[in-house]
């Protein structure tokens, strides 16, 4: 099958079984619910295009960096929406800086990705800025639940830029995904550390669960992998037909 | 392949430096009063920086090997500083009350770099370079093991402070030569590569915060304790545009503060820099 469609459906408002399954995520593993992942083996359609308004991703360049505009509004949502509330309830000083250091950079990344995007791109060709998010069961009052969503968030965002990586046509777009990725990295040790400090787990920063012990190698995935594994959060739906 | 002989065909001018011009360019390192310079590095490996210079100085490496071997020769130095580290005992006397979190997280590090030693042998296979001999004394300015008397405490922050120019000069290390593995063998070098690189990136957090420092670096900073001779690891770090478009023009408040705005982007190194820095722990 070498053109495998990727359609993203997903269905709202509540699925909080599904947002439960993309929490089990445990770095490499994927847990798609909540979604329809539709297989096209017919190479010879002329017509790719989704029905009606729904947005796809693209291919080459454009397609990696909607694809990266898309997990960066994620993210940058969940940390607005933890730092506008009154962080959870026993938030250390800590804490609250380095939450507030997460969604700065986070705002930060997905404004660069609109505006790189909209420099090379038309318009229509650009994911929407507005993408609507559903956080379902996290409780932003609860300090585990978003430490935990928030290195999940952060683990997928590494692996799926590293399997991204090879996807990016340009020099200067991939050493910029570098860029990125690295403190994407640095953001879900810092999480990690936090938790692992209370568990007596000191390994948790860069864990087994994460890191394969036998190689040293950090996870990488396929974009249907990885909004196969947070589609339960996006709320517009959008597709990634051309996509692996 | 001797590591030496690697070199020599890499550099530029053809100029290896004996073990005493790399100690004349040592400045103080922190209470030391010795001299270590990270900054001022006499050769560089011209040909790792691109991929043309490698196919006119080298046509015996192939595209991916270049890069693959720099990254081996980082590999080399983190493996041994690690498991030297662990085995010298200063974490266990010196740690204090951080010692039994400092000891897992240099073996959970430990554990990384010797498998990413392993992983690049393999990938190279044959024409994988040998292990240099290291000194990480750098011609007698550190002590980080306590091997030659500096005492626990200063032998501990400077196997700290070591761990710490090691990984964020692995980080962009890495970074700066993702473009040179771009489109071989359909991308499985540039995929592992980038593999490693977060791994590098995790261990860097972990190890500045044991530090007491933010997991992420601020515009060029070095952070507290760190020796102004180490600033060629840091500088550039305080590049704000990427791809023509700066990143604090693009709105108010505090994400797009010169602060922050440098916080969320690291930024690549080149094959010359990296060498450079690890010339100076390596012995022959």
């Amino acid at each position: 099958m070498k053109n495998k469609e990727i359609k993203v459906i997903t269905p709202r408002p509540s699925k909080g079984k599904d947002r439960r399954q993309f929490l089990k995520l445990s770095g490499m593993a994927i847990a798609g619910s909540g979604l329809l992942l539709a297989c096209n083996d017919d190479d010879d359609m002329g017509n790719v295009m989704p029905p009606d308004a729904t947005f796809d991703l693209g291919s080459g360049d454009r397609g990696v960096l909607n694809y990266a505009y898309a997990l960066e509004q994620l993210e940058a949502e969940f940390y607005t929406r933890v730092v506008n509330g009154s962080y959870y309830s026993g938030a250390s000083m800590e804490e609250k800086k380095l939450m507030e250091d997460l969604y700065n950079h986070e705002v930060n990344h997905r404004e660069f990705f609109k505006a790189a995007l909209n420099a090379t791109f038309s318009a229509d060709l650009v994911l929407p800025a507005t993408l609507e998010f559903d956080f379902g069961d996290v409780d932003f009052n609860n300090r585990d639940s978003v430490l935990t969503t928030a290195q999940l968030l952060e683990d997928t965002g590494v692996s799926a830029y590293n399997g991204a990586g090879k996807l990016i046509e340009t020099a200067d777009y991939l050493v910029i995904a570098g860029k990125i990725v690295s403190v994407e990295a640095r953001h879900a040790a810092a999480i990690r550390s936090i938790r692992g400090g209370e568990m007596d787990d000191y390994a948790l920063f860069a864990g087994d669960d994460v890191v394969m012990a036998s190689t040293g190698l950090d996870g990488a995935l396929n974009p249907s992998q990885v909004i196969a594994a947070a589609g339960g959060f996006f709320v517009t739906p959008f597709t990634a037909m051309e996509l692996p | 392949m001797n590591i030496i002989k690697f070199l020599d065909e890499f550099t530029s001018d053809n100029l290896i430096n004996t073990a005493s011009s790399r100690r004349d360019m040592f400045g103080t390192f922190g209470n030391m009063g010795k001299k270590a310079a990270i900054a001022a590095i006499p050769f560089g490996l011209g040909a790792l920086s691109s991929k043309a210079k490698a196919a006119t100085t080298a046509s015996m490496f192939f595209d991916h090997e270049a890069p693959l071997q720099l990254a081996l020769t980082l590999e080399y130095l983190e493996a041994e500083f690690y498991l030297k580290a662990l085995d010298s005992g200063v974490i266990a006397r010196a740690g204090g009350a951080n010692a039994m979190k400092a000891e897992a997280i240099y073996a959970q590090i430990s554990k990384h770099e010797s498998a990413h030693v392993s992983f690049l042998q393999d990938t190279l296979g044959e024409d994988s370079i040998e292990s240099p001999t290291f000194d990480f004394t750098a011609g007698g300015t550190f002590d980080p093991f306590n091997e030659n008397g500096i005492g626990d405490d200063m032998a501990y922050a400077q196997l700290l402070a070591l761990a710490q120019a090691f990984e964020d000069t692995g980080v962009r290390a890495y970074k700066g030569q993702a473009g040179n593995l771009m489109g071989l063998a359909e991308g499985a070098y540039l995929t592992a590569a980038l593999q490693i690189h977060s791994v590098e990136a995790r261990h860097a957090s972990e190890i500045r915060r044991l530090r007491g420092l933010d997991g992420w670096i601020t515009a060029n900073e070095r952070g507290a304790g760190i020796p102004a001779e180490a600033q060629a690891v840091y500088d550039g770090e305080e590049n704000t545009t990427h791809g023509g478009v700066d990143v604090t023009t693009l709105g108010s408040g505090s994400p797009f503060s010169m602060e922050a705005s440098t916080q969320a982007y690291d930024e690549p190194m080149s094959g010359d820099t990296a060498t450079a820095i690890a010339s100076l722990f390596i012995a022959s």
